[in-house]
């Protein structure tokens, strides 16, 4: 297997600010997503179905939680001897003073790198919901003799600062915009990219000794001519988050059998930490429509069209409508949420009512009692 | 192996567990499915580890590829340690000859040394195929206080189940004066768990004199326990009066699944404090559709409702097609109960297909004669073909073919 020889590396805190309702108290890579998982569960997993057994996870702030979640990396099966998961603190440089910008933030992983015996490297983000198979990534970048190939979809471009569009010549990029989203159809990138590890190295040595300091600008749009960057289209359930709104409505997207199939393939399990919980209870005069659940819930009330994470209670009598209700969340008897986010463990105390809209969902933080 | 270990446990998993017919036909008693992701075996695994046990070997010689795989290192009981841990101990060739685990006391007869290379000054007997919560640590601590040779867990049964039991007849201090195996007329109703506690120098010695005995069964409610009772050793019951199932029937089986569902068991596996801890298959949250109708059923990861579940415990990646009716029903994982086909009073194994419009089981209601009705059990598997008929009762293990 190609990928064999390709180590990956994730970028945990890429784009935080995007959606700092749920990045406050932690990273990217830890935001919960679809019930179950953690946001870098989804490209971690994409990694380990492809048969890639080295990755890099880079933090730069708020990353407890991310390790709390990861451990050693056994549920991925990356618990290894030789091998396997490492967590890479931030690295500040003398001269840095602190990592500001992905350039510095690769500059902090070279030591990682170099002492990695792969040829080739992956680079991800955590705010792309995917489960790509990165051989036939790799098998397209071989094939076309690429330089840097560059994993893309051809959507309404997500509103994230430096986010790239490509334009193309065959499949070659040709030019590279940041421009803010046009509202049109755009083929912009899921910053996913795959290299020769001795490119990025170069790459990166170049620009922190001639002071670069924005990736997208100095190492993507300055190198267009020089280098050969191809596009690789992925066609599946691929969402990139860029705003609460967009977390919502892309939970809110697994709710569609044929989003789920792509997502949840039998064959590339998404996998995540374990949590030991007992199957769901349904009690009597409950009632469950449209909705996607998860282990050790027990539901006493209505849910209707939500996404309920693991030990979340819905007492008697109570209403779950368009709702994403985290990890332990208690919703009281005879209470009602309507379009809302809640994080973790939030109470909404019995008879309360609490009601967004689906084009402006309420955040409840965690912990929160209301 | 130096570091001295208080107590280990030595769980008996080697069982068939003959009475479930078709679900033991390629697994242990102790690996069978339970309660929606556990199998059996999750719950004295749990409750060594939840009691402080972190040595333990397992005894197995039943079909036990499945099983062995499914303990693997014990990471998921958090047993994969340095020091103890789980260990498979599957019978060996030896230099005076290969022999089976004849009984339950010779099979710990065989790994003395395994014992021994730990030094423990407590050994607790189990069996892998009960489902009850318990905490060891204060039965040892019982038995340290009695200075017992042996404790023995006593749980008191309805007298009219007694004579199934090995019965115990204690005085007040809870000493045993009396064994009772399976007696017709029981003069007790103070029934023995299966689960002992030994200090293991006396063990030793009566496994020794066990094995040297011609005459013995090598079993130990049969021939051990009475035999160190005779000689006079210190014997005494341990109260518990928690949940306790012997899941050795199909009917037994069904309830102990369907016993979850009832608020009134004593048995809660939500508790956060004692986790039944298993191997979690990675599955997706479980999708109810806008169709689906659930009253009081246990459902688990990677399940698509679209149908209509009612009093039934679903294990994972159960897939239950709209029109489809699952009631009073344990569904193993994997398998598909397709549009308009009814499922009830019955145990579906794993990755079983029931085709459309055909019928497993019936109500009891609806039995015109009780003595015909039973819970129907569909194999491993095994395709139910369209509107065909799977009478209560029944054990399916090849396929039934579509009616015509």
């Amino acid at each position: 297997m190609r990928t064999n020889n390709v180590v990956g590396l994730i970028f945990s805190n890429a784009y935080d600010s995007a959606i700092p309702e749920l990045t406050t108290l932690r990273t990217m890579g830890s935001v919960p997503f679809g019930g179950r998982y953690r946001l870098i569960d989804f490209v971690l997993s994409s990694m380990v179905n492809s048969g890639m057994s080295k990755v890099g996870v880079a933090t730069k702030s708020n990353y407890q939680s991310l390790m709390d979640h990861l451990g050693s990396g056994k549920p991925w099966d990356l618990s290894r001897k030789n091998s396997g998961m490492y967590i890479l603190p931030p690295f500040s440089t003398k001269e840095s003073g602190g990592v500001a910008n992905r350039i510095e933030l690769l500059h902090g992983c070279m030591n990682f790198l170099s002492h990695s015996k792969e040829e080739y490297v992956l680079l991800s983000d955590c705010n792309v919901v995917c489960s790509i198979d990165f051989g036939e990534l790799m098998e397209a970048h071989i094939a076309s003799g690429a330089d840097i190939t560059a994993a893309y979809r051809r959507s309404v471009k997500p509103a994230l600062t430096d986010l790239m569009s490509f334009t193309f010549d065959g499949s070659r990029i040709t030019g590279i915009s940041v421009g803010a989203p046009t509202g049109e159809e755009e083929t912009y990138s899921l910053n996913i990219f795959l290299m020769r590890k001795a490119l990025l190295e170069r790459l990166i040595n170049e620009a922190v000794s001639l002071h670069f300091d924005n990736f997208e600008r100095d190492l993507f749009q300055r190198n267009l001519q020089t280098l050969k960057i191809c596009g690789f289209e992925q066609t599946g359930f691929v969402r990139t988050l860029s705003s609460l709104q967009s977390f919502y409505d892309v939970n809110m997207e697994l709710l569609d059998k044929e989003n789920r199939k792509q997502l949840f393939a039998r064959e590339r399990p998404i996998y995540t930490k374990v949590r030991d919980d007992m199957p769901t209870i349904y009690g009597l005069g409950s009632e469950a429509k449209n909705s996607l659940i998860a282990d050790g819930c027990t539901i006493e009330g209505t849910v209707e069209n939500s996404i309920l994470f693991r030990g979340v209670h819905v007492g008697k009598g109570a209403v779950v409508r368009n709702a994403i209700l985290m990890q332990g969340s208690m919703i009281g008897e005879n209470a009602q949420v309507c379009c809302v986010v809640m994080d973790k463990n939030g109470v909404l105390k019995p008879g309360k009512t609490l009601c967004g809209d689906k084009t402006f969902p309420i955040y409840i933080g965690k912990g929160i009692m209301i | 192996m130096s570091r001295k270990t208080e107590c280990i446990a030595m769980l008996l998993a080697g069982g068939q567990g003959s009475r479930l017919g078709i679900l033991t036909k390629h697994i242990a008693k102790p690996a069978v499915p339970y309660g929606g992701k556990y199998r059996i075996i999750d719950f004295p695994l749990s409750n060594c580890v939840n009691s402080g046990i972190y040595t333990v070997g397992v005894l197995t010689q039943y079909q036990p590829l499945e099983l062995n795989d499914y303990i693997g290192n014990g990471q998921p009981w958090d047993l994969d340690r340095e020091n103890g841990g789980v260990h498979i101990l599957s019978p060996y060739q030896q230099i005076k000859g290969t022999a089976w685990y004849k009984n339950t006391a010779n099979a710990i007869y065989q790994n003395i040394n395994f014992i021994d290379r730990y030094n423990p000054q407590y050994v607790a007997i189990l069996s892998g195929d009960h489902i009850y919560k318990m905490d060891y640590s204060k039965m040892l601590a019982y038995h340290k206080e009695k200075n017992a040779a042996c404790t023995i867990a006593m749980l008191e049964v309805p007298w009219e189940e007694a004579p199934r039991f090995g019965l115990m007849l204690v005085d007040d201090d809870n000493a045993i004066t009396e064994f009772e195996e399976k007696p017709k007329n029981p003069r007790s109703n103070k029934a023995s768990m299966g689960v002992y506690m030994f200090t293991w120098e006396k063990l030793r010695r009566y496994l020794l004199e066990d094995e040297a005995n011609p005459d013995s069964s090598n079993d130990f409610g049969h021939d051990l326990i009475p035999a160190m009772h005779e000689a006079g050793e210190r014997m005494y019951a341990y109260p518990f009066d928690g949940y306790w199932k012997d899941v050795g029937t199909i009917d037994s089986l069904w309830e102990a699944n369907l016993d979850l569902l009832n608020p009134k068991v004593d048995l809660d596996l939500s508790d956060t404090s004692w986790k039944i801890y298993s191997r979690n298959p990675s599955s997706p949250p479980h999708y109810i559709s806008a169709d689906a109708q659930i009253q009081n059923s246990l459902i688990a990861g990677g399940c698509e409702i679209e149908g209509e579940v009612d009093f039934s415990v679903l294990f994972s990646d159960v897939v239950v097609e709209k029109g489809a009716t699952v009631r009073d029903s344990i569904i193993m994982p994997g398998t598909v109960v397709r549009s308009g086909a009814v499922v009830q009073y019955a145990i579906v194994a794993e990755n079983a297909v029931i085709e459309e419009g055909a019928v497993v089981g019936e109500r009891p209601e609806a039995m015109q004669n009780l003595d015909d009705w039973g819970v129907a059990v569909v194999g491993e598997h095994i395709t139910v073909g369209k509107d065909a008929v799977v009478a209560p009762k029944a054990m399916v293990d090849t396929d039934v073919s579509a009616a015509q």
